[in-house]
């Protein structure tokens, strides 16, 4: 069997020694998280939208795409008009204009938010939309990739990602395009944090 | 030796062709420099990133088989496969069980390793590439020239015509964004049409049996979320101990690519998804006899960024199909000796060993210093040209007697200084093509200093 | 202190000047210079084109010649590095290893064991600095700008301590010239192509003078301008800090 040939050559050939080095805390840089976060979303080729209060969301959506014909959404309080529930195959998602989905932590250092099949009903959802909008919590915004790993468990979804943009591709003479196979666009909707009282 | 030569002055022969190369891979290091220069701890991540590597290259039986065994547990079937036909027999396998006919997939420099569209496409499988870069060279019928750009070595209007011929776009149309679109239409019907898509893996966790693949596009997901069967395909080598280990990876990765923050997509693949069916299959191909070479199992630590292309100023003078390989530049040149060492005999000498690419890495793979550790194998086994080893043994002999040292310099500067110019500039005077010889002086710094000391 | 003066072949038999520069240089500022006159050749151009075992004579030859000084000095980062890194093959006798570690770059020497802090010596000229790789990226004489640290360079340093001298800042701080050693002549093609790429960088910038820390990139660089019929010159750094003018 090739497995127990493979293993069998690994061990007459590995080195030997190398300890796993532990990861220290690298200083977080004096900027605000939600400041740089915003500006790397920005970089990235996303838009930044703060909204406080209910109906903010749905108003930044009808705002930014007046004519959207399809909107996906598990996000209560969205208008969806796409039955998530009912889909079988998600080849039926290909129509979507809009996907409004919940992301559940946010990363200073680079604008990318993590985002798990829960949080999408169907893992191509994100991909397959023509324009993302992003819900995200501005308490849930870290410094850093370390400290993003240390909060989330990959294996907790069977699926889950990180977003940091709209789809795009540079591969025709290092032109940046803007819309490759993915989204065309991303809307990230920072909610201010629930203030007590 | 003379292949690299060659092809490298064929590419050079078009100088406004190779300065327009050159600049486009030197925009991306620059790019890659002031991502770099933003993050204060860089050099301390490169450490670990090469520290964690290291650990891996060390212990990793143990590590594949607790991925095996986690990927498992999570419903994920799991392949082994010693060298290239096998892991194309087992695709294959999979594929005729789904009965599957038409493929899509996303990049992955080990299917390439293992030419496994070739394979399939012999067996009725339709295999379409998803990165814009990979389908434009996968129209074109040629091999990438780069693993993270494979259609670098291609201007827009090529692209333009070769989209005019294949998916009917406006003759003379090569803006970019309107290229792009035409492909995105393009792809999208083969997205829906997919029976399964194929992935590469840049990293798998030992710890949760997971793979993460990182995209710009959203090729790699839309593939495997619309496809009922998923197969990611890896390198032993592609492992990494625990999740937390993502955190140094992920930071490293794309900055050093292509200067961004973080590829725009980073997937991660725990189970399959619902009615669907996950395969991961594990790649071999020489690997482990890579691991058993002390001087050079390190390049076994790539994590395939490219970097060491972008800044080698021979890689962007020359091309990446200069070198023959899927995998070219320097990381190619020291890969490849392992794979076949009389053919590529001529890649580790296609450098001045000036170590840029060694700094850039991001795992800190010595790789000028295994380029010369490759040249002194490539002697040993007698791949060097008889007339340039027999050179070199007098150059020795010469070099360490100073008698003779001191006759045959005085010697070379007098004919240097008397022979007329058309014998010392003709076609077997290599360095005389584009360059005048130095100036022989009549007294050479030891005649001077032992003139200076008899006189005092 | 007993100083060891390594001049490495190439220099002895095309650029005398650079090591009289050099030796003038060092007694100027007080060192006792001796130079072995039975030397020849580090042995780097046989192990660079991989053919170790035809320098290991040259290397016992090195060692033998130089184990009794103190620190033994080149006005090449090059072969320096040669010594250093690649002097690994033979037998690590006390002998050996004690020359390793004391051949020095001149820069190093001038700076991490002289510690001189100022230069008698004019040079009113545009001058670019050329930063040979062996000493960049091999000896560490500066930081790479592929690294993230503290940008330093003791060509640097040392350029700034002439008088009148204008250093010019490059589009690429320190790529390669393509000498390469036996590159040079394995790959004509390419090598002269990377050689003329450099000069128009300088050119672009108004350099009068390339200088380096290797005569051997400048070698491989002036053969370009003379073939080209360029103005500008090279001089070896040596040169320019011991006085020499155009
Ligand atoms: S060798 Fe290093 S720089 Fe080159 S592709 Fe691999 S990881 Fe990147």
């Amino acid at each position: 069997m090739s497995k127990n040939e493979i293993l069998a050559a690994i061990r007459r050939n590995k080195p030997t020694g190398a300890v796993l080095p532990s990861i220290p805390t690298f200083p977080e840089g004096k900027a605000s998280p939600v400041v740089t976060f915003i500006t790397m979303v920005e970089t990235g080729g996303g838009q930044v939208i703060r909204a406080s209060g209910p109906g903010a969301l749905q108003a930044a959506i009808e705002n930014r795409f007046p004519d959207a014909k399809r909107i996906a959404s598990p996000i209560p309080g969205v208008k969806s008009n796409v039955a998530l529930g009912a889909i079988h195959s998600p080849s039926e998602l290909e129509p979507v204009d809009v996907a409004v989905i919940s992301g559940r932590l946010g990363v200073a250092e680079n604008g990318a938010i993590w985002v798990t099949e829960e949080d999408c009903i169907h893992r191509v959802l994100p991909f397959i939309t023509q324009h993302l909008f992003l819900l995200l919590d501005e308490a849930a915004i870290v410094h850093n990739m370390h400290q993003a790993y240390e909060q989330i468990q990959v294996d907790a979804s069977g699926f889950g990602l990180f977003i940091a943009g709209p789809s795009k591709t540079a591969d025709i003479e290092q032109s940046l395009v803007i819309g490759a196979q993915g989204a065309r666009s991303l809307t990230v909707v920072l909610e201010p944090p629930l203030t007590s009282g | 030796m003379k292949e690299h030569a060659q092809k490298s002055a064929e590419f050079i022969r078009d100088e406004s062709r190779t300065d327009w190369h050159d600049e486009a891979l030197w925009f991306v290091r620059s790019k890659r420099d002031r991502a770099a220069h933003s993050i204060a701890e860089w050099e301390q991540l490169r450490e670990l990133a090469s520290q964690v590597k290291d650990n891996v290259l060390a212990h990793l039986d143990q590590y594949l088989e607790q991925f095996e065994a986690n990927a498992q547990r999570n419903g994920v079937h799991v392949h082994w496969a010693a060298d290239a036909a096998e892991h194309n027999r087992i695709v294959h396998s999979i594929l005729e069980k789904h009965n599957v006919q038409r493929l899509v997939k996303s990049k992955s420099m080990l299917t390439e390793e293992c030419h496994l569209n070739e394979y399939l496409t012999e067996r009725g499988v339709e295999v379409v590439d998803t990165d814009l870069g990979e389908r434009i060279i996968q129209l074109k019928e040629e091999p990438p020239s780069h693993i993270v750009m494979p259609a670098i070595h291609l201007k827009k209007e090529e692209v333009g015509e070769l989209f005019h011929q294949k998916l009917h776009t406006e003759k003379g149309a090569s803006d970019p964004q309107y290229l792009t679109e035409a492909a995105r239409q393009h792809l999208r019907q083969k997205f829906l049409a997919a029976g399964a898509a194929i992935t590469g893996v840049n990293f798998a966790v030992a710890e949760t049996g997971g793979v993460v693949v990182c995209t710009n596009e959203g090729n790699a997901d839309m593939g495997v979320h619309l496809a009922p069967v998923q197969i990611h395909c890896m390198g032993i080598e592609k492992i990494i101990p625990r999740a937390e280990h993502l955190g140094i990876f992920t930071r490293l990765l794309a900055r050093s690519a292509t200067g961004q923050p973080i590829t725009i997509y980073t997937s991660h693949y725990h189970r399959p998804k619902v009615n669907g069916e996950m395969h991961i299959v594990i790649v071999d191909n020489g690997r482990t006899t890579q691991l058993g070479r002390a001087d050079f199992r390190n390049s076994l630590k790539c994590i395939r960024c490219g970097a060491c292309m972008n800044t080698c100023p021979i890689y962007r003078r020359s091309g990446g199909h200069s070198y023959g390989y899927t995998i070219p530049g320097p990381i190619g040149s020291i890969l490849t000796p392992g794979i076949d060492l009389k053919k590529y005999s001529g890649l580790p000498f296609a450098s001045t060993l000036c170590g840029s690419c060694s700094d850039v890495c991001p795992v800190k793979i010595n790789i000028h210093e295994q380029l010369y550790r490759w040249r002194q194998v490539i002697v040993r086994e007698g791949h060097l040209p008889p007339a340039k080893r027999q050179g070199m043994k007098w150059a020795g002999k010469v070099l360490s007697n100073p008698g003779w040292y001191n006759s045959l310099g005085k010697l070379t500067r007098w004919a240097l200084r008397q022979l007329p110019r058309p014998f010392l500039y003709n076609s077997f005077n290599e360095w005389g093509r584009d360059r005048e010889l130095p100036q022989p002086p009549r007294q050479s710094f030891k005649e001077w200093y032992q003139n200076k000391k008899t006189e005092k | 202190m007993k100083v060891g003066l390594f001049i490495p072949c190439y220099i002895d038999q095309f650029y005398p000047q650079v090591g009289i520069s050099t030796l003038e240089l060092l007694e100027k500022l007080g060192c006792e210079v001796e130079y072995p006159t039975g030397q020849a050749c580090c042995g780097q151009p046989m192990a660079n084109t991989g053919c170790e075992e035809d320098a290991v004579a040259a290397y016992h030859h090195f060692v033998e010649l130089f184990q009794t000084y103190e620190y033994i000095v080149a006005p090449s980062g090059s072969c320096v590095y040669h010594v250093r890194k690649h002097y690994d093959i033979i037998g690590q006798t006390e002998e050996v290893r004690k020359v390793r570690k004391n051949t020095l770059d001149l820069s190093e020497f001038l700076l991490d064991i002289l510690k001189i802090k100022s230069l008698d010596s004019r040079f009113p000229h545009k001058v670019g600095l050329h930063q040979s790789c062996h000493g960049l990226r091999g000896l560490r004489l500066g930081t790479g700008s592929e690294r993230v640290l503290e940008s330093s360079s003791k060509l640097d340093t040392l350029l700034r301590m002439v008088d009148g001298l204008e250093l010019v800042e490059l589009t690429r701080a320190d790529e390669c010239c393509g000498f390469g050693g036996t590159f040079a002549i394995n790959e004509p093609a390419i090598s002269a192509k990377m050689g003329k790429d450099r000069i128009a960088d300088h050119e672009s910038k108004g350099v009068e003078v390339i200088t380096a820390g290797d005569m051997s990139c400048l070698m491989h660089l002036e053969g370009i301008l003379r073939r080209q019929n360029k103005g500008m010159k090279v001089k070896h750094i040596a040169e320019i800090l011991n006085g020499t003018q155009l």
